[in-house]
């Protein structure tokens, strides 16, 4: 909310200067977020006065005028303005101003005609929107007045963040009785004299959902003046509130609006048929509203309905049929007090957002209908003539707002806030905000006033005590602590290592959005069941994504098209997987490399990192839990993955996840070149740790035997480890595979594998003849079983 | 004995001519090894007749004497000179650079969430997680956010057409482990939230840690240090800081916390739009709806819960000045946080 200085001032006088008054709000809980200027930066205007106005001799749409107020003589001016009439009083720009925007006025000659200044519009002072004209000044203000001043331009504007629980400070006089509060000050608003009625017109009001709306203020007014127009000062300070002027008769309900917070309607007498009843819609009812939208209203919004139907949405926006016309003269005024309860949410489902249903849903003070009333009836009389008929306030007693005595326990203040509040202080703070006290000793009664929604509970009470008190006032103090040593747990690897271990080992960490573009989701996935945001951002973002992959590939994308070449990356996050319309949720890591296995460097051959450069990270991650002996990769085809270079991760029959190459016709049509590769394991069942359990280390010398196997490509090393194993019957320690050769002696389908056996003992010294016996036995068996060769 | 002779000269010669290591082991191997020449004499004195033996043996050992000092001298001599080879080959370019991976990093998001993590860790909180999809209760109704509350306009809501949702601040969280782990409770809930609503100040997805602490006598006053002491530890800088009051549906009193600028120390700039304050985060005092909603009774426990936006932390340790990088992932943007 915007509020202008100058126009707080009138309604309490506190002496501070602006910045104080800002830093005082904020810290009271009506937090400033901005103090600017209520108008731009100009110099050298003054209120001038159009004495005379003649045709340029050589220009269609020029005049020249004869302009008094800057100076003892007249200033010959020349002006292209077609609202410019002997008469006017305008703001004159002098020979030596300095406009908006740095724009400085000097002497001219336009077509043959000396000018020696300019008549300014509002537009050209940063004042309004308005180009179709000089902007036209009130005729009492003082020709040759500095016009700043006679404007009382050098106002500040605050723009104010209210909270929702806080619809009472969207007005003047919510702001004044804050500031008031604050600074402990006397509220001074201005004063209100019910207008005497000068006919009996009456229109009918009938409150038929007196919950949703139990009270309703009304008035009807003839006989106003169409042509009338809005005085500079209103519009003044609507521009300065944010709002635009229209007519009188809108710019006045406005204005009451921003004084009272109390949003009010004006009818066109002529388009109300019989009465008005404010009742719930009926079904299939239908609105166009005043912005000329039309709506089919719900059954729960109350509406404000003639006999014929509809007219309004109630607390939200008019309709179009009965609202104010350029030629209204005969006007009904409505101020109601509609619950908060009849509004909250509506204006939202309509897709709308009103200065009125924004106050409405907040709460709006139920007891100042008939002031506002008067207030508005007088402003319109005032600027636009008019014959008052009688204030009917139409109610129904048992729907009353009620503000119920809240119990308040000095004691619970102390221990909420953690500050001890002088009982005394509490009391006058209490009242300071405008609430009865009732009682003594250790149970307060409060009761809040009328204006107040937000205040039902003990707890809102003490907040109020706290901001008025000061949240400064709070000291910072130690509280007892739990003495419970948190867990730290060994049983498994935490997600912090994992990280760390890829980041340690080249990789950086993306963090990508949990929704992805289902097209993207759907080539990689096709045919897996999602879960869809019934209202995403953008059909990019449109449903969670069922894999890191697709925002890892959207980040090699980008990061490719900044020309990085080699790129490795990580991720940790959650998945969303769909079976059967149940949706599982599961923290996952995924990795994703491409381009050379090492950063370019000398004394290293350059060549692609490919499946086992990716599998090496994988083995290390699961290297830190201790079974990665446990886990087998199992060649397996996947849906995204290259058919022949992906595998399953298994832990026993327990799928951990996948790694393998992205499908060249998937890469293909992500305009990938080169393939990345690709893992992803739920980390859950993957990543549960073995404590370490200490066993003996042999004493006893190793011996080391090479071993070069000749065997089918479609030998797998597991079959053939499997076979080494079961000769060694348990001599081996560790087998290393130190080449895997294809080529010159070796037979095409063939592959020569040489493995390092490391063979041992625990109790003894292995012998020569011990070892050659093992490894006959290994040669014999994977001759027989894998129709193996060994190679010399 | 002559033969004796002979093979001292021989061997001595052959280890004055060995040129290495490997040629003068094989020497050594020739003569006093398992099989050498020496060790085979050795082997044959008990064939001599009795009154000879001693005489040889003194001359085979006195040989082996002889041999094994050469060798020793041969060695030490070779030693020297691969030692000297070894200096002379000349100097390496020590300012080559080293070979092999270089290392990654954490994202900053990440790394500031650990940084949070640790510093409440260490202050006796634990670390709780939840769904993301979350439903009208968790994320809304246990909060005190009935339908139609105009708070809801704070928490623009990804919904999934069932009534399901992603979840909009981490609270639900702490809902849940509060229902799980019941009062006493000290936690912080960690986690990216979603919020439908994207510009350059606004990411539909970004990173919460929010905080509970329920006990019997908690106060604003605790809150008030714990919060002071965290911006202190996260920036290692005693901060200015405020407590402004404010409003949320789940706290009561609540307040919004603000730190000195750190970009010029609260002197009024751009950034902290001339006042001097940043917004850090949102708290204040658990509304006993809430508790309720948990099962716990506010006549006799309370407590604080509090918020924070971890993008927002790092954009201010870090002097990140758009939120969009975040989630850019350009790898030189990355690469900026691979220190420490
Ligand atoms: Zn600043």
């Amino acid at each position: 909310m915007r509020v202008s200085l100058a126009w707080l001032n009138e309604w309490v006088e506190t002496g501070w200067d602006a910045a104080t008054l800002c830093r005082r709000l904020t810290m009271g809980g009506i937090e400033v977020e901005s103090i600017e200027p209520a108008a731009a930066a100009f110099t050298g205007v003054m209120v001038g006065e159009v004495l005379s106005v003649e045709r340029h001799p050589d220009a269609d749409k020029l005049t020249v005028c004869q302009v008094a107020g800057g100076g003892a003589q007249a200033l010959q001016i020349v002006c292209g303005a077609p609202n410019v009439r002997a008469g006017m009083k305008a703001p004159l720009a002098l020979e030596g101003a300095t406009l908006p925007g740095g724009l400085v006025i000097r002497r001219a000659n336009l077509r043959g005609v000396e000018s020696a200044g300019m008549l300014c519009s509002g537009r050209e002072l940063g004042l309004s929107e308005d180009q179709d004209g000089l902007l036209e000044l009130p005729a009492q203000l003082a020709t040759g007045a500095p016009f700043r001043e006679a404007l009382k331009l050098d106002d500040s504007i605050l723009t104010l963040n209210v909270t929702p629980n806080r619809g009472d400070v969207l007005s003047m006089i919510g702001v004044a009785r804050e500031v008031a509060a604050i600074a402990d000050r006397k509220l001074t608003p201005p004063h209100i004299e019910p207008v005497t009625a000068v006919h009996h017109a009456k229109f009918a009001v009938r409150l038929e959902a007196p919950a949703g709306c139990p009270r309703f203020a009304g008035r009807i007014i003839k006989s106003l003046d169409p042509k009338a127009r809005t005085p500079l000062w209103m519009s003044e300070r609507l521009r300065r509130a944010g709002l635009r002027p229209i007519s009188p008769i809108v710019d006045v309900t406005n204005y009451v609006m921003l004084e009272f917070g109390q949003p009010m309607h004006a009818y066109d007498l002529r388009r109300l048929s019989s009465h008005i009843e404010v009742r719930k819609a009926r079904p299939g009812e239908r609105l166009t509203l005043l912005d000329g939208r039309e709506i089919a209203i719900d059954t729960d919004t109350l509406v404000i309905a003639d006999a014929v139907g509809p007219v309004g949405l109630a607390g939200i926006m008019g309709g179009e049929k009965s609202g104010i016309a350029a030629d209204t003269a005969d006007v009904f005024l409505e101020v109601a007090f509609f619950a908060p309860d009849a509004i909250a949410g509506r204006a939202r489902r309509y897709g709308m957002l009103t200065d009125a249903s924004q106050r409405f849903e907040r709460g709006v003070d139920p007891r100042q209908q008939e002031r506002a009333l008067e207030r508005a009836t007088r402003l319109l009389m005032d600027i636009a003539g008019g014959q008052p008929g009688p204030a009917v306030l139409t109610q129904v007693e048992t729907q009353q707002p009620k503000r119920p005595s809240v119990t308040l326990r000095p004691e619970r203040v102390a221990s909420l806030l953690g500050v001890q509040v002088p009982r005394s202080d509490l009391e006058d703070i209490l009242r300071r905000l405008g609430m009865q006290v009732a009682g003594a000793g250790d149970m307060l009664g409060v009761i809040p006033p009328s204006h107040r929604f937000d205040i039902a509970i003990e707890q809102d009470l003490i907040e109020e005590i706290g901001r008025i008190h000061g949240y400064d006032e709070i000291p910072r103090k130690d509280a007892k602590v739990l003495q419970r040593p948190q867990p730290a747990t060994e049983q498994r690897v935490s997600r912090e290592r994992l990280m760390l271990l890829l980041a340690d080992r080249g990789y950086q960490e993306a963090i990508t959005y949990s929704f992805v573009d289902a097209r993207t989701q759907r080539l990689l996935f096709p045919g897996r069941e999602t879960l869809a945001l019934a209202n995403p951002i953008s059909a990019e973002l449109g449903e969670m994504r069922v894999s890191l992959w697709p925002g890892l590939i959207e980040v090699l994308r980008g990061n490719l098209r900044r020309q990085q070449e080699r790129v490795r990356l990580f991720e940790v996050g959650t998945r969303f997987e769909m079976k059967g319309g149940k949706l599982a949720e599961s923290q996952v890591i995924a990795g994703l490399i491409t381009g050379p296995a090492l950063p370019e460097q000398w004394g290293a051959d350059k060549r692609g990192a490919d499946f086992y450069d990716l599998k090496s990270d994988v083995e290390a991650l699961f290297g830190l839990t201790g079974r990665g002996g446990a886990i087998s990769y199992i060649a397996a085809p996947h849906e995204c993955l290259h058919p022949g270079r992906s595998a399953a991760v298994m832990a026993g029959d327990t799928p951990l996840g996948w790694l393998g190459q992205l499908h060249p016709e998937t890469s293909r049509k992500l305009e990938i070149r080169d393939p990345p590769w690709l893992f992803e394991l739920a980390i859950d069942p993957s990543f549960r740790s073995e404590v370490p359990v200490f066993s003996d280390i042999s004493r006893f010398p190793a011996i080391r035997r090479d071993l070069a196997v000749v065997i089918d490509e479609a030998t797998t090393l597991d079959e053939l480890k499997k076979a080494v194993n079961l000769a060694a019957k348990g001599l081996l320690r560790e087998l290393h595979v130190f080449d895997v050769y294809r080529g010159a002696g070796v037979e095409a389908g063939r592959k020569s594998v040489a493995l390092g056996l490391i063979l041992q003992e625990t109790s003894r010294t292995l012998t020569d003849v011990e070892a050659d016996t093992v490894i006959a036995a290994v040669v014999a068996l994977v001759k027989g079983d894998l129709k193996a060769a060994i190679r010399g | 004995m002559k033969d004796l002779d002979s093979l001292i000269k021989r061997t001595l010669e052959q280890i004055a001519s060995s040129s290495d290591l490997a040629a003068l082991d094989a020497v050594r191997v020739g003569v006093l090894g398992k099989k050498g020449s020496i060790t085979e004499q050795l082997k044959l004195l008990g064939q001599l007749p009795a009154g000879e033996r001693r005489a040889a043996g003194a001359a085979i050992n006195e040989a082996k004497d002889r041999i094994s000092a050469a060798l020793d001298l041969r060695r030490a001599g070779l030693e020297d000179e691969a030692v000297g080879r070894d200096l002379a080959a000349g100097n390496i370019d020590v300012t080559l650079p080293g070979r092999g991976e270089r290392t990654g990093g954490l994202h900053p998001v990440t790394r500031t969430r650990f940084r949070i993590e640790a510093i409440f860790r260490q202050a006796g909180f634990s670390v709780a997680e939840g769904p993301e999809v979350e439903d009208d209760f968790y994320n809304f109704e246990a909060l005190n956010i009935p339908a139609d509350h105009p708070a809801r306009a704070m928490h623009d809501t990804f919904y999934f057409g069932d009534g399901r949702l992603l979840r909009t601040h981490t609270s639900p969280v702490q809902i849940r482990a509060m229902q799980k782990d019941g009062v006493p409770i000290r936690v912080i809930a960690p986690g990216p939230v979603y919020r439908r609503d994207s510009d350059v100040t606004h990411s539909p997805m970004f990173h919460q840690v929010e905080g509970l602490v329920i006990d019997e006598d908690i106060s604003l006053a605790n809150l008030k240090g714990m919060l002071a002491g965290f911006a202190e530890q996260f920036f290692e800088k005693p901060r200015g800081m405020r407590f402004r009051p404010s409003y949320f549906p789940f706290t009561e009193p609540s307040a919004e916390v603000d730190i000195q600028c750190v970009f010029c120390d609260g002197a009024g700039c751009r950034l902290c739009k001339q006042t001097g304050w940043l917004e850090i985060l949102g708290c204040g005092m658990v509304h006993p709806n809430v508790l309720r909603a948990c099962g716990v009774d506010p006549e006799r426990w309370q407590g604080y819960a509090f918020g924070m936006g971890i993008e927002r932390l790092a954009m201010l340790r870090y002097s990140v000045n758009d939120l969009r990088l975040f989630f850019e992932n350009d790898l030189r943007f990355l690469a900026q946080f691979n220190r420490g």
